[in-house]
C-alpha cells in the first residue's frame, strides 16, 4: 500500500469516527423508531401486549382509508395548514417589510414581537382559551361592550368557528418565526439595487414587485417549506384546545387516539404511517417546487 | 444634458459633519472629477447631487433648476455604482430595460434603445445571461448601459473602477473617456485614484476633510496647488516635504537636515515653514556637488521603466527620488547629494498655503550652523 492510499484511508476511518454519533442518534431517535411503527402497521398489536401479533398484509391501512374520521382529520389538517401558512406568510412579509425600514425603536419592536413565538404552545393556547371564552372571556366582553354583539360567542365550542379559532391562534403564535426568516431575507438584499432603480426613476410599487418580491422569494419558499411541514404534524394546538373534537382533529390527533386511546398499535401505526406518507409527498413537491425556482432565478 | 451646481451644500449625519458648506459649479458636458482620501465626502457629495441623501443646508440646481427638494427618481440623472447594484434575478437584457419599462416607451422603441446601448458597450452576446455569469468588467458594462440607456443628464459614477483588476481598469477608464466623448454627456466621478482622475477629468476636485481644497484642470493642479494638502495628495510617489525652521533674520533652516538657509527675501511674517519638491524634480548628484543637500542612500526600487530611490536626509526624514534612465551606480549607505532647479521648488505658509516665489528662488546650502 503506498503512502498515499494509508493516508486517504485514515483519513474515511476518521470521517466515519465524527459521523458515528450522528448515525448513532439518528437510528436511535428516528430510523429505529419509524422501522418498528411501520413493521407494527402490518400487524394486529395491541398496545398493551405488543409482543403477541400476527401479521395481517395491508389490512390496517385500508381500515385507516375507508375511516371517515380520518379523511375527516386529512380534511382539517390541510385546510388548516392552508389557511394559517397562507395568513402567517402575508402577515409576516408584510410586517416584515416595515420592521426592514430603520425607525426610531425599531430594536424594542423586534424583540418584542418574538414574545408569542417564545410562549409554549399550550400556554399560548390556553391563554386564547381564556381570553375567548363565551362567558368570562375578554374579547367577548369587549365585543359586547362596544355593543357589536348581544351575547358571547362561543369561539372554542361552536363547531363552524373552532377550526378558525385554532387558526387565529395559531397564525398570533407563528408570524413572529415568517416575520424573522423573511426579514433575514430582505436584509440580503443589497441598498444599491434600491437606489440604483430609484435613480433611474423606478417607481415605487414596481421596486417591490420587481425587486423585493424576488429576490425575497427563496427566504419565502424556505419560510413556507418549515411551516407547512410543522402545521401538517400539528397536535398540541386543537388537542388542548379540543382535544379529540372532530371538528378540530388533526391526522396526528386521529393518530394518537387509534394508538393510545383504542390502545389499537397496529392500526394506529397505520395511521402514523399514512400521516408520514402524505406530508413526505407534499414535502417532495414544495422542495421540487422551490428548486425549480432556483434555477430559473 | 445639464450642469450642476451646488451652493453653500453642507451634510451632517448627527454631530459628525461630513460636507462643509459647498460651492461648485459644474458646467454643461464637462468631466468633473471628485478626488480625496477616503472619509473626505466625495460618495456622500455624490449622493447629494443624486437626490439619494438629502442635504442638511444649501441648494442643489441641475441645469439650472432648483431640485434640492426633487426626490432622486424625478432628477433625470444616472448612477453607477461601484458594487454595480445590478438585479441579480434578472437578464442582462432586463437590466439594461428595466427602468424603461415603466417611462411609456414601446416596446419596439426599448428594444432598439437597448440593442444600440449594448453594441456601444460590445455586450450584445451576453444579453441573455445573468449577472453572476459575467465577469467584473462585463458586468461594469452592463452598469454603464443601464446608465446609458435612460439617456441622462447627468451621469454620476462612484468608484466605478475600484473592484475591477489593473489591466482592466486601464481598459474600462480609456472605454470611459471615450465614452465621454462620444455622448458628451455632463460627467461626476467619485474615485480615490489619482490616474483615474488625472487621466480622465476636464477639471478635478479635490476634497478633504467635506471641504475643497481646489478646483482645476489635472495639470494646474499639479503644477500650481493652492496649498500643501493639495501638492501631497496628487503626484506618486508623493511630494517631498521638509519643515524649515526660522534662523536669525537671515533665513531658515531645514530642520534635522541642517546647514541650509534660504535668502532674506522671505523671512517676513508669511515666511515658508516648509519646503516641497516633487521625486522627479530631484537629482541625484555626488555628495560634493556645490547647493546640493546631502544624505544617505538607503535604497533602489527599479520598475523597468523608471526607478525610485530612497534617500535619508535625517532620522525622520527620507526623501524619494524618481528617473528614467541607466539604474545609478550608488551603494546602499553612501552618502549622495540631492539638487534641483529653482523653478521646481515649492514654498508652503504656516497655514498649508503655497507661496508663489515666482520659481526664481535659489536656495543655497550654506556653512552647517
Amino acid at each position: 500500500m503506498s503512502a498515499a492510499e494509508k493516508m486517504q484511508r485514515q483519513q474515511n476511518r476518521t470521517a466515519w469516527l465524527f459521523l458515528l454519533p450522528l448515525i448513532i442518534a439518528l437510528v436511535g431517535v428516528a430510523i429505529w423508531p419509524l422501522a418498528r411503527s411501520i413493521f407494527f402497521s402490518f400487524t394486529d398489536a395491541f398496545l398493551d401486549a405488543p409482543a403477541n401479533y400476527g401479521f395481517v398484509g395491508i389490512d390496517n391501512f385500508i381500515a385507516v382509508a375507508e375511516d371517515p374520521v380520518f379523511w375527516r382529520a386529512v380534511k382539517n389538517t390541510l385546510f388548516f395548514t392552508v389557511i394559517s401558512v397562507g395568513a402567517e406568510t402575508l402577515l409576516g412579509l408584510a410586517i416584515a417589510l416595515l420592521l426592514h425600514r430603520a425607525f426610531v425603536g425599531r430594536g424594542i419592536v423586534r424583540a418584542a414581537i418574538l414574545v408569542p413565538w417564545a410562549m409554549p404552545m399550550v400556554v399560548s393556547t390556553r391563554i386564547w382559551e381564556w381570553m375567548l371564552n363565551d362567558q368570562f372571556g375578554l374579547v367577548n366582553k369587549l365585543l359586547v361592550t362596544l355593543g357589536l354583539v348581544e351575547k358571547g360567542i362561543a369561539w372554542t365550542a361552536e363547531p363552524s368557528l373552532i377550526l378558525h379559532t385554532v387558526i387565529f391562534i395559531d397564525v398570533w403564535v407563528t408570524t413572529p418565526f415568517m416575520v424573522l426568516l423573511i426579514l433575514a431575507g430582505l436584509q440580503l438584499i443589497p441598498e444599491e439595487i434600491y437606489e440604483a432603480a430609484e435613480v433611474s426613476g423606478v417607481p415605487h410599487w414596481k421596486r417591490f414587485w420587481s425587486i423585493t418580491l424576488p429576490l425575497a422569494t427563496p427566504a419565502i419558499g424556505v419560510a413556507m417549506l418549515f411551516r407547512t411541514l410543522d402545521a401538517l404534524r400539528m397536535f398540541d394546538l386543537s388537542y388542548v384546545l379540543a382535544a379529540n373534537n372532530e371538528n378540530t382533529m388533526t391526522m396526528s390527533i386521529y393518530a394518537r387516539d387509534q394508538l393510545i386511546s383504542f390502545q389499537d398499535l397496529g392500526l394506529g401505526s397505520a395511521a402514523s404511517t399514512w400521516v408520514f406518507m402524505i406530508i413526505g409527498l407534499i414535502a417532495i413537491v414544495i422542495v421540487g417546487v422551490l428548486r425549480l425556482d432556483r434555477t430559473t432565478g | 444634458m445639464a450642469s450642476v451646481t451646488l451652493k453653500n451644500v453642507s451634510k451632517s449625519f448627527g454631530a459628525y459633519d461630513v460636507i462643509r458648506s459647498i460651492d461648485l459649479e459644474i458646467e454643461d458636458g464637462e468631466f468633473m472629477v471628485f478626488v480625496g482620501p477616503s472619509g473626505c465626502g466625495k460618495s456622500t457629495l455624490l449622493r447629494v447631487i443624486a437626490g439619494l441623501v438629502p442635504v442638511s443646508e444649501g441648494d442643489v440646481f441641475i441645469g439650472g433648476e432648483q431640485v434640492t427638494e426633487v426626490p432622486a427618481s424625478k432628477r433625470g440623472l444616472a448612477f453607477v455604482f461601484q458594487s454595480y447594484a445590478l438585479y441579480p434575478h434578472m437578464n442582462v437584457s432586463r437590466n439594461i430595460s428595466f427602468a424603461l419599462e415603466t417611462a411609456r416607451l414601446g416596446r419596439d422603441e426599448i428594444r432598439r434603445r437597448v440593442t444600440k446601448v449594448a453594441e456601444m458597450l460590445k455586450i450584445s452576446h451576453l444579453l441573455d445571461r445573468r449577472p453572476r455569469q459575467l465577469s467584473g468588467g462585463q458586468r461594469q458594462r452592463v452598469a454603464i448601459g443601464r446608465a446609458l440607456v435612460g439617456e441622462p443628464e447627468v451621469f454620476l459614477f462612484d468608484e466605478p473602477l475600484s473592484n475591477l483588476d489593473a489591466d482592466l481598469r486601464m481598459e474600462m477608464r480609456f472605454e470611459i473617456a471615450k465614452l465621454h466623448a462620444d455622448v458628451k454627456t455632463t460627467m461626476i466621478y467619485v474615485t480615490h485614484d489619482q490616474t483615474e482622475a488625472m487621466t480622465l477629468a476636464d477639471r478635478i476636485v479635490i476634497l478633504n476633510q467635506g471641504r475643497i481644497e481646489q478646483v482645476g484642470r489635472p495639470r494646474e493642479l499639479y503644477d500650481r496647488p493652492a496649498n500643501r494638502f493639495v501638492a501631497g495628495f496628487l503626484g506618486s510617489p508623493r511630494m517631498n516635504f521638509a519643515p524649515l525652521d526660522r534662523a536669525a533674520s537671515s533665513g531658515s533652516v531645514l530642520r534635522g537636515v541642517g546647514g541650509f538657509c534660504h535668502s532674506a527675501e522671505l523671512a517676513g511674517a508669511d515666511a515658508p515653514v516648509e519646503i516641497g519638491l516633487r521625486p522627479e524634480a530631484l537629482k541625484l548628484v555626488s555628495a560634493e556637488t556645490k547647493g546640493a543637500i546631502r544624505g544617505t542612500f538607503e535604497r533602489m526600487e527599479d520598475l523597468g521603466y523608471e526607478y525610485v530611490c530612497y534617500v535619508r536626509l535625517s532620522e525622520t526624514l527620507v526623501w524619494t527620488v524618481r528617473s528614467t534612465g541607466s539604474p545609478l551606480a550608488f551603494a546602499e549607505g553612501e552618502v549622495v547629494g540631492l539638487s534641483w532647479q529653482p523653478v521646481s521648488l515649492y514654498l508652503f505658509g504656516d497655514d498649508g498655503r503655497r507661496i508663489d516665489h515666482g520659481g526664481a528662488l535659489h536656495l543655497a546650502l550654506g556653512a552647517s550652523l
